[in-house]
C-alpha cells in the first residue's frame, strides 16, 4: 500500500479524531506501545465473515498465534475458525517466491474448501519484500473463477484502528455493491426495510439477541461487518434503507463512502445497556422515516424495557452502589457507563484512550464535569486508582485480566475475546450476573488473606 | 529410521507451528526482571502476548520496537536505541531480550550493532544486560526460538576465556530446559535433584514465572520470577550440567565450550529408562544412594504400565507436536506397546533420525487430520487448536504443547519424570478406553423372532439403536 494512501485513511473526515493537532493516529512510541497492527486490525474486522477462506499472506507469526483465538460466533459455516495462511520460508523470500506460492495457496484454498470468497490478508515481510497482492489476486480469480479480495494491510503501516479502515476500505472497492439482494419476503406481508450493520462481530452471539427485535419490527439485515454475515450478504449491504455504526469508529469510513456512492443515510449507536437499545430501534426508525415502523418500535421497547426492569431487579438490588472503573474503547467508553449505572452501579472511572471529543462529552453528561477519565492504560496507575477509589469491579479488556487478578480485583471481560453476550435487553441481565458472579464471589478474602502464620499484614490491594 | 515426508501444500492450513520470534520471548519470560521487546511491528507483540496470556492466564510482559512504515522501509535502528532507553528508564529490569521478527531480519537489521550503539549512546544503562538474538519467524518454530534465546543469554552473559571453575559449587547442577518442558516439569526435575541434596539452577526457569501463582505485590512490569542473573553467571562453577530435549544442543555446546562443566544430554525425559537413567547420574554426582521415596515413585510408575498396558497395548496415536516434545511421546508410546499412526511436526529436526517413528510429516494439522483418517487412529494428541481436529475426526484427544488457551492447568502440568509419566498413562488410557475397547457391532441372528427386551413383540433385529 503506498503511504499516500495510507495517508488518505488515516484522514477521514467522518472521524472526530481527525482534528488539526493529530491527523488520524499519533506516532508509535517504541517500548511503550500496547495495542495490536493494521493486519490484526484488518483480520478481526473481517474474520467473522464465515464462508470466505481467510488466507494470510506471510510467514508464520500472523496467522500461527492468532488464529482462531476470537469469540466471533456464526449460524452456518465457519470457515475463519480454520487457519490458512502461506506460512512462507526462508527460500521464498529469499528467492521471492512468495507471489508463486499464493497463487497457488489460493487455488489450494479454493479447491478444498470451495468458499464463496477469498480473503487475502498481506503482512509485513511481503509487504516489505514487494510481492504485489493485487495483481495475484487478479490472476487466481482469473484462473480459479472464484472472487479472490485483497486486503493489504501489513503490520508496519500502523494501528490496530488503520487495519480496520483498510479492512473497510477493501470492502467498499471490492465487494460492497457486486450484488443485488433479492427482494424481501415478508411471512405475515407486513412491510420490510432493509438496513445494514457495521462494527458489530457477532461476539458470543450477541447479535442473536437483536435479530429477532429486527424480524419482528420487518427489519431485514442485508448484510453485517461482520458478524455472522455471509459474502453474498455484504456485497449486497449498499441498498440498505438505514446503516448503523456499531459501537465503534473503526470503520466509519464504511459508512460515509456508502452515504457518498450509495446514498445509504447512517447514524451511531451502541446495543450496550437497555437505554442504548431502545435508542437503537429508534434510530432506525426515524432515519428510515416509516411512522408505522416507529410506532412498532414503541410498542416493542415499551415491551422489552418492562420486562427488562423485572429481570434486572434482583441483580440491582444486589449490585446498587457498588463501584466499577470502566477500561474500553470509543463508544462503549460512555454506552457501558449507562448500562452499569441502569445497574445502580458508581462508575468512578472509564478509559477514553480511544475516545473522540464527542464520546467525552457524553462521559460528562453520565458522569458529571468531573468524572475521571483514563488516557493511558498504563496497569499500575489503573491499579492505584482502584485502591483510592475503592473499586469494586475492574472492567476492561482481555489483556488486563491477569493484571486486575494478581491483584486480587473483580475483573469483567468485555472486549472481543469475551464468552458472554451483553448485547441487546437480555445480554444486561447478563452483564448484571457476570459482574454479580465476580463481585459476591467468596474466593476474594482467601485470596486476599495472607497465611496465617505471617504476622504482618497481607499485601496491598 | 525415520523417514521425513516434507512440506509439500502452498497453503497451510490449522497451521500447527509457532513463530520462533515468540519462542525466544518464551526463553527471556524464564528469567528474573526481565522485559523481552520484540524487533517488529507492534502486531508481532501483540499477538505472542495474547497468545500467552491466554496459555498461561498469567498478565504477559512484552513489549516492541513498534516499527512503522518509515522504520520498515528506512531502517528500524532508531527505534532498537529508542526502545531500550525508554525500558531501561521506565521499568529498570536486570535483563532485556531482544529478538528479532521477519519483517527486521528481512529488512537485514543488525541488532548485535544496535546493542552497541545503545551502549555507546546510553553509558547510564550499562547495568541492564541487553540480549539480541534473530528469530526470524520464516525458520524454524517455537522450539528453536527458544534454543536460540538460551544460546544467546549465555553467549551475552558467560564470559569468552573464563578460568576454569568446574566443580567450584561441588554440589550444583545446572538445567538447561527446553520449550518442550512445561512449569510443571521443571518443578518434577528440581524435585528429583533436589531429592539428592544438590542445588540447581535452570535455565530458563518458567517454574518460578510463569508457575502461576499469586505474588505478595500486586503489579510488576518485569517478569514475576525466573532464574536470576547472577546465578546464570555460575553456571561455570556447577559440577554438571543436564540438557533436557534435544533442541538445547546448540546453547549445551556453548555452555560446554565457554565452561567445560560436563554435561549430560536428555532427548526427553518421559520413559522409564530416560528417568532410570537421570537419576543414575544424580546418584553419582551427589554420591548417595537413591532416596526411598525415588525408589518409591518408581515403583508406582511400574505398577502403573502394569495396568496400562491393556489399554495402551496396540493402541493408535497421532500426535502433532514441536520435535522434543513429538519425541518423548513417540518413545513414550512406544514402550507401552502403543503405535504412533500419525506424526505431525512443524519442522524437522535432528532428533527424529533417533526416534521410533517410522515417519514425521512436515506440515498442519489438516496433514495430521487426513493421516489420522487414513490410519484409523484411536486417539489424538495436540495443542488446542488440534482439538477442532479431534472433533472432525470423532476421535479423544489429549491436549499438549502451545497453545493451551481452552484447557485451565494445561500450561503447568507435568508429563516428566516418574510421577509425570505416571499420570499421563492412566490419562491415555482412560481416553483410550472411552472408546469402547474391543467393540463390535451388535448382531441378531435372522432367525430370532422376539425383541429379548419386551417379550411378544416383534424384533427389530440388528436395527436397534445401541
Amino acid at each position: 500500500m503506498k503511504a499516500k494512501d495510507i495517508a488518505a485513511l488515516l484522514d477521514e473526515p467522518a472521524c472526530a479524531h481527525n482534528d488539526k493537532e493529530k491527523s488520524g493516529c499519533a506516532r508509535l512510541k517504541p517500548g511503550a506501545t500496547a495495542g495490536g497492527c493494521s493486519f490484526d486490525g484488518a483480520q478481526i474486522a473481517l474474520l467473522p465473515i464465515s464462508d470466505v477462506a481467510h488466507v494470510v499472506h506471510g510467514p508464520i507469526a500472523c496467522s500461527g498465534s492468532s488464529w482462531d483465538n476470537r469469540g466471533a460466533r456464526a449460524s452456518g459455516r465457519a470457515l475463519y475458525r480454520i487457519g490458512m495462511t502461506t506460512d512462507l520460508t526462508e527460500q521464498d523470500v529469499i528467492m521471492g517466491r512468495g507471489e508463486k506460492r499464493l497463487f497457488h495457496a489460493i487455488g489450494q484454498a479454493i479447491g478444498t474448501y470451495a468458499p464463496a470468497a477469498v480473503f487475502v490478508y498481506n503482512t509485513c515481510v511481503p509487504a516489505l519484500i514487494g510481492d504485489d497482492l493485487e495483481a495475484v489476486c487478479k490472476a487466481a480469480e482469473a484462473r480459479f473463477g472464484t472472487r479472490v479480495v485483497p486486503i493489504d494491510a501489513a503490520g508496519f503501516y500502523g494501528t490496530k484502528n488503520l487495519g480496520n479502515r483498510i479492512a473497510g476500505e477493501a470492502m467498499v472497492k471490492h465487494v460492497i455493491g457486486t450484488r443485488e439482494p433479492a427482494p424481501a419476503v415478508s411471512p405475515d406481508g407486513g412491510r420490510v426495510h432493509d438496513i445494514a450493520l457495521v462494527g458489530e462481530f457477532n461476539i458470543a452471539g450477541e447479535l442473536w439477541h437483536m435479530l429477532p427485535l429486527f424480524d419482528e419490527l420487518g427489519l431485514r439485515v442485508l448484510g453485517t461487518l461482520s458478524g455472522d454475515s455471509r459474502f453474498a450478504e455484504v456485497q449486497g449491504m449498499h441498498r440498505a434503507e438505514a446503516l448503523m455504526m456499531v459501537c465503534s469508529k473503526a470503520m466509519i469510513n464504511v459508512a460515509r463512502k456508502l452515504e457518498e456512492t450509495w446514498g445509504v443515510p447512517w447514524f451511531e449507536g451502541s446495543f450496550y445497556g437497555g437505554a442504548d437499545v431502545s435508542r437503537a430501534l429508534r434510530g432506525f426508525a426515524r432515519v428510515i422515516g416509516d411512522p408505522d415502523l416507529a410506532e412498532r418500535a414503541e410498542r416493542v421497547i415499551a415491551r422489552e424495557e418492562a420486562k427488562l426492569e423485572t429481570d434486572l431487579a434482583p441483580w440491582r438490588a444486589r449490585l446498587a452502589g457498588k463501584r466499577a472503573l470502566l477500561y474500553t474503547g470509543g463508544v462503549k467508553s460512555w454506552s457501558v457507563v449507562a448500562a452499569l449505572q441502569g445497574l445502580g452501579m458508581e462508575v468512578v472511572a472509564t478509559g477514553t484512550r480511544k475516545s473522540t471529543l464527542d464520546d467525552k462529552a457524553r462521559i460528562r453528561d453520565l458522569m458529571g464535569d468531573d468524572a475521571t477519565m483514563i488516557e493511558d492504560g498504563n496497569p499500575r496507575k489503573m491499579l492505584d486508582l482502584c485502591a483510592e477509589r475503592g473499586v469494586d469491579i475492574l472492567i476492561a479488556g482481555g489483556r488486563n485480566m491477569y493484571t486486575a487478578l494478581k491483584a486480587r480485583l473483580p475483573f469483567l471481560h468485555i472486549n472481543q475475546e469475551r464468552e458472554y453476550a451483553y448485547a441487546g435487553y437480555p445480554g444486561m441481565v447478563e452483564l448484571a450476573r457476570q459482574i454479580a458472579l465476580t463481585i459476591e464471589s467468596p474466593i476474594w478474602p482467601a485470596v486476599r488473606r495472607p497465611a496465617p502464620w505471617h504476622a504482618r499484614g497481607g499485601p496491598a490491594r | 529410521m525415520t523417514g521425513i515426508v516434507k512440506r509439500n501444500k502452498a497453503l497451510s492450513v490449522s497451521p500447527l507451528k509457532s513463530s520462533q520470534t515468540v519462542g525466544a520471548a518464551l526463553a527471556f519470560l524464564g528469567l528474573a526482571r526481565c522485559l523481552p521487546m520484540l524487533h517488529g511491528s507492534q502486531g508481532c507483540t501483540a499477538f505472542g502476548k495474547v497468545f500467552f496470556v491466554n496459555h498461561f492466564r498469567e498478565p504477559i510482559p512484552l513489549q516492541t520496537t513498534a516499527m512503522d512504515q518509515i522504520g520498515a522501509v528506512m531502517g528500524g535502528d532508531d527505534n532498537v536505541v529508542e526502545g531500550l532507553r525508554t525500558i531501561c528508564e521506565s521499568h529498570d529490569p536486570e535483563i532485556v531480550g531482544l529478538p528479532t521478527t521477519g519483517l527486521t531480519e528481512a529488512e537485514g537489521a543488525h541488532v548485535t550493532r544496535l546493542v552497541a550503539e545503545f551502549r555507546a549512546r546510553h553509558p547510564e544503562y550499562d547495568h541492564v544486560v541487553v540480549v539480541p538474538v534473530a528469530t526470524p519467524d520464516f525458520k524454524g518454530c517455537l522450539e528453536t526460538g527458544f534454543a536460540a534465546a538460551v544460546a544467546a543469554l549465555l553467549e551475552t552473559v558467560l564470559p569468552k576465556a573464563p578460568a576454569r571453575r568446574v566443580g567450584h559449587r561441588p554440589r550444583q547442577v545446572n538445567v538447561l530446559a527446553s520449550a518442550g518442558l512445561t512449569p510443571g516439569d521443571i518443578d518434577e526435575v528440581k524435585d528429583l535433584i533436589e531429592a539428592f541434596g544438590l542445588r540447581l539452577v535452570v535455565v530458563p526457569d518458567l517454574s518460578d514465572s510463569l508457575d502461576g501463582h499469586l505474588p505478595d505485590f500486586d503489579y510488576s512490569p518485569l517478569t514475576l520470577g525466573g532464574t536470576p542473573l547472577d546465578e546464570v553467571r555460575t553456571l561455570g562453577d556447577a559440577a554438571a550440567t543436564l540438557v533436557i530435549g534435544a533442541s538445547m544442543a546448540r546453547p549445551a555446546d556453548l555452555l560446554a565450550a565457554r565452561t567445560g562443566v560436563p554435561d549430560h544430554r536428555f532427548d526427553h525425559l518421559m520413559t522409564l529408562d530416560a528417568v532410570d537413567r537421570l537419576v543414575s547420574i544424580l546418584a553419582d554426582i551427589a554420591e548417595r544412594p537413591v532416596p526411598a521415596r525415588v525408589e518409591r515413585q518408581r515403583t508406582r510408575l511400574q505398577d502403573a504400565m502394569l495396568d496400562a498396558h491393556f489399554a495402551l497395548g496396540f493402541a493408535r496415536v497421532a500426535v502433532a507436536a514441536d520435535p522434543d516434545l513429538l519425541c518423548g511421546f513417540a518413545h513414550l508410546l512406544v514402550s507401552m506397546g502403543a503405535e504412533v499412526v500419525a506424526a505431525v511436526s512443524p519442522v524437522n529436526a535432528p532428533v527424529f533420525a533417533r526416534c521410533p517413528l517410522a515417519s514425521v510429516k512436515i506440515g498442519d494439522l489438516e496433514d495430521l487430520e487426513s493421516l489420522a483418517s487414513g490410519t484409523d487412529a484411536d486417539l489424538v494428541i495436540g495443542n488446542s487448536h488440534a482439538v477442532a481436529s479431534a472433533e472432525r475426526l470423532d476421535r479423544p484427544i489429549l491436549r499438549a504443547g502451545f497453545p493451551q488457551h481452552d484447557w485451565l492447568g494445561g500450561f503447568a502440568r507435568c508429563w516428566i519424570g516418574y510421577r509425570g509419566i505416571r499420570q499421563g498413562l492412566f490419562d491415555l488410557a482412560n481416553l483410550r478406553q472411552s472408546r469402547e475397547p474391543g467393540h463390535i457391532a451388535p448382531y441378531r441372528s435372522v432367525f430370532a423372532t422376539e425383541d429379548p427386551d419386551v417379550p411378544g413383540t416383534p424384533s427389530q433385529g440388528a436395527r436397534r439403536p445401541h
